[in-house]
């Protein structure tokens, strides 16, 4: 008797077992299996595709050919790095020697001027990116809050907002880049034309986003929150610390989402233009320069500027929900 | 106008509603929304006001709290005109209208700094504030923020911010309409609990008979709109402090209770129907949206 209870103990455990594991598969599958499904139908199509497209650079660069260029360009980071490292090291030995020879020798050190790798090629992009979008921020969103606080604000400056919204970022540039040649002249630079000119007109394509859906956020207040603030004879000051950027924060970052990602991708053009040492000149240089590994660099290029822009959205995204009162309006 | 004749009156009066027209302008012409409504109520009065929807009880409300202006007419508060919202005329709103990103102390404290940013000390604010919340017992939830507390419970904080102004009158429009009964009636007791300890000067406004004669000294029932005015004032004479189980037995207030009933469904019965209400009612929130 006692010996079939446990089996049929034992029997249940192994069951529930099956089930929660199966559970868990189940779960599994739906946030790993069928992306990685998708991934790899995609990576299936791209290669066979691939093989045949043949273009005068070669043969379209597969899945494997890409993955072996962001090894070179890791590699040529490397060695790039341990040749700017040399280069310092002789001079340091040479001052040493110099310094020996002549006591009042002052020993000079001079700057390597080996060519960006890609890797320095993203960190310039991601602060050119960021410095346009804050530059677009500073001015969008109290621009933005003016225009909802006030009718008249809005009619006189929609047109415009409207007008410019859609405006490429390739025909801002020229102009862009002739303002700043003849309005930043200087004989110690601290920031490159380039880099002015690709900022700038990251600045302008970004901030509209934020200036209509900050000015949209703050029009649409509800009416009963601003009657407290009457009844309170709330200061305008206080009025728009306390009522208005409080309550317009959720639509301020919708906007400010939108934008850094219009910013991500005119970056890339401004760059390529602008001969700004990024990864839209990464780009450019790699097309002009036309050996067969090119397309595989660009392409690789392009799943880098993809995941940048899909982590920066991310990063956005953890900060509006930090910030945001309104948990329920932070959606991926 | 003729306010030689009204001297004593006015001079009598706490806070003087005084012959007001509200005229919405439309496409179609003006909409009277008010015509001549003119009441006068004493320090410490707890006056309802009732009627249909779409009489312009709201109206009236709003007037009084400055965030309109009657198109003719006017409000002396203390024989001083009222024009614009002030923190002494505290107004409670339908639906709480609380700071969601702000906890209910916080909310409260909005009010008090702006209020008492002068006379108060920051020590004597936070028991102020305490004071205010523990007075509608709300003591035990001042640091959760509006959506994790009831319906009931927001209403109470927005009491409380209303009372920690210290108005001289208290607005109230629908203060206890979108709650359930149950929550209502505890809320409708608290309400006369704070009363009897404080007398402020109230004008609430409620669709709810038994509401109207369980808390009112008078009750201001109007009529119909458009040209909506008042229609008759009744006076309660039950004594306080009020229980609603030993009135539902009382003769005087079943008869209060039935002659605001009659008012409402006899002599002040809806005829128009309903497609020309709300029309008529589209028009005038539509006008009150663009004028805020």
């Amino acid at each position: 008797m006692s010996s079939t209870t446990v089996n049929i103990d034992k029997l249940t455990t192994i069951e529930r077992l099956m089930k929660t594991t199966m559970k868990i598969v189940n779960k599994l599958s739906d946030a790993m299996l069928l992306p990685l499904i998708g991934i790899s139908i995609f990576l299936f199509l791209w290669s066979v595709t691939a093989q045949n497209i043949h273009t005068s650079l070669g043969e379209f660069p597969g899945p494997k050919a890409v993955v072996e260029q962001f090894s070179n360009l890791y590699d040529e980071h490397i060695n790039e790095r341990e040749k700017a490292k040399a280069f310092f090291d002789r001079q340091v030995k040479r001052n040493a020697i110099k310094v020996a020879k002549n006591p009042d020798y002052v020993p000079k050190i001079r700057d390597y001027t080996g060519k960006e790798t890609f890797l320095d090629q993203i960190v310039t992009s991601l602060f050119t990116v960021t410095t346009g979008f804050l530059l677009a921020a500073a001015i969008a969103i109290p621009l933005g809050i003016w225009m909802g606080l006030s009718k008249r604000l809005n009619s006189a400056f929609n047109p415009i907002v409207q007008i410019f919204k859609p405006v490429s970022p390739l025909a801002w540039l020229p102009l862009v880049t002739m303002v700043v040649s003849a309005l930043y002249v200087s004989d110690d630079p601290l920031v490159s034309k380039a880099f002015l000119t690709s900022m700038i007109t990251v600045s302008l394509c970004s901030l509209w986003p934020m200036v209509i859906n900050t000015s949209i956020g703050v029009s649409s207040i509800d009416s009963d929150l601003l009657n407290v603030s009457k009844v309170l004879r709330l200061p305008t000051i206080t009025h728009i610390q306390k009522i208005v950027l409080p309550a317009s924060i959720p639509m301020i970052f919708t906007g400010m989402r939108l934008s850094f990602g219009v910013a991500w991708m005119v970056l890339i053009a401004a760059e390529m233009l602008a001969q700004n040492p990024g990864l839209g000149k990464f780009v450019w240089d790699e097309f002009q320069n036309g050996s067969s590994d090119s397309l595989a660099r660009i392409m690789a290029a392009v799943i880098v500027i993809g995941f940048i822009g899909f982590l920066l959205d991310r990063l956005m995204l953890a900060i509006q929900r930090k910030v945001s009162w309104d948990k329920s309006s932070v959606n991926a | 106008m003729n306010s030689s004749i009204n001297t004593d009156i006015i001079e009598h009066a706490f806070l003087n509603i005084s012959q007001i027209d509200m005229v919405f302008p439309t496409p179609t012409g003006g909409f009277t929304a008010l015509k001549e409504v003119d009441l006068k109520i004493d320090k410490g009065e707890f006056i309802s006001l009732i009627g249909h929807s779409g009489c312009g009880k709201s109206t009236v409300l709003n007037i009084v709290a400055g965030l309109y202006q009657a198109t003719t007419g006017g409000i002396l508060l203390k024989n001083k005109e009222v024009n614009e919202p002030g923190p002494e005329r505290a107004v409670v709103f339908q639906n709480h209208s609380l700071l969601p990103w702000l906890t209910s102390y916080q909310n409260v404290e909005l009010a008090v700094k702006q209020v008492f940013n002068k006379t108060m000390s920051k020590a004597e604010m936070k028991d102020w504030i305490e004071y205010n919340l523990q007075l509608v017992h709300m003591g035990h939830a001042m640091h959760k923020r509006p959506d994790e507390i009831s319906g009931g419970m927001k209403q109470r904080v927005g009491i409380a911010r209303a009372l920690a102004m210290q108005p001289e009158v208290l607005l109230m429009d629908e203060p206890f309409g979108a709650l359930d009964a149950l929550t209502r009636a505890h809320m409708q007791d608290s309400l006369m609990e704070i009363q009897n300890e404080l007398n402020n000067t109230v004008i609430m406004i409620t669709h709810d008979v038994d509401e109207a004669v369980l808390l009112s000294d008078r009750i201001v029932m109007m009529t119909n709109g458009p040209e909506a005015t008042v229609g008759e004032i009744l006076d309660v004479n039950l004594e306080r402090p009020r229980n609603r189980l030993n009135l539902a037995k009382d003769l005087e207030y079943n008869r209060l209770r039935s002659e605001v009933l009659t008012f409402l469904y006899e002599k002040q019965r809806k005829v128009e129907n309903i497609s020309q209400k709300t029309a008529a009612k589209n028009i005038i929130e539509k006008q009150t949206v663009n004028e805020i």
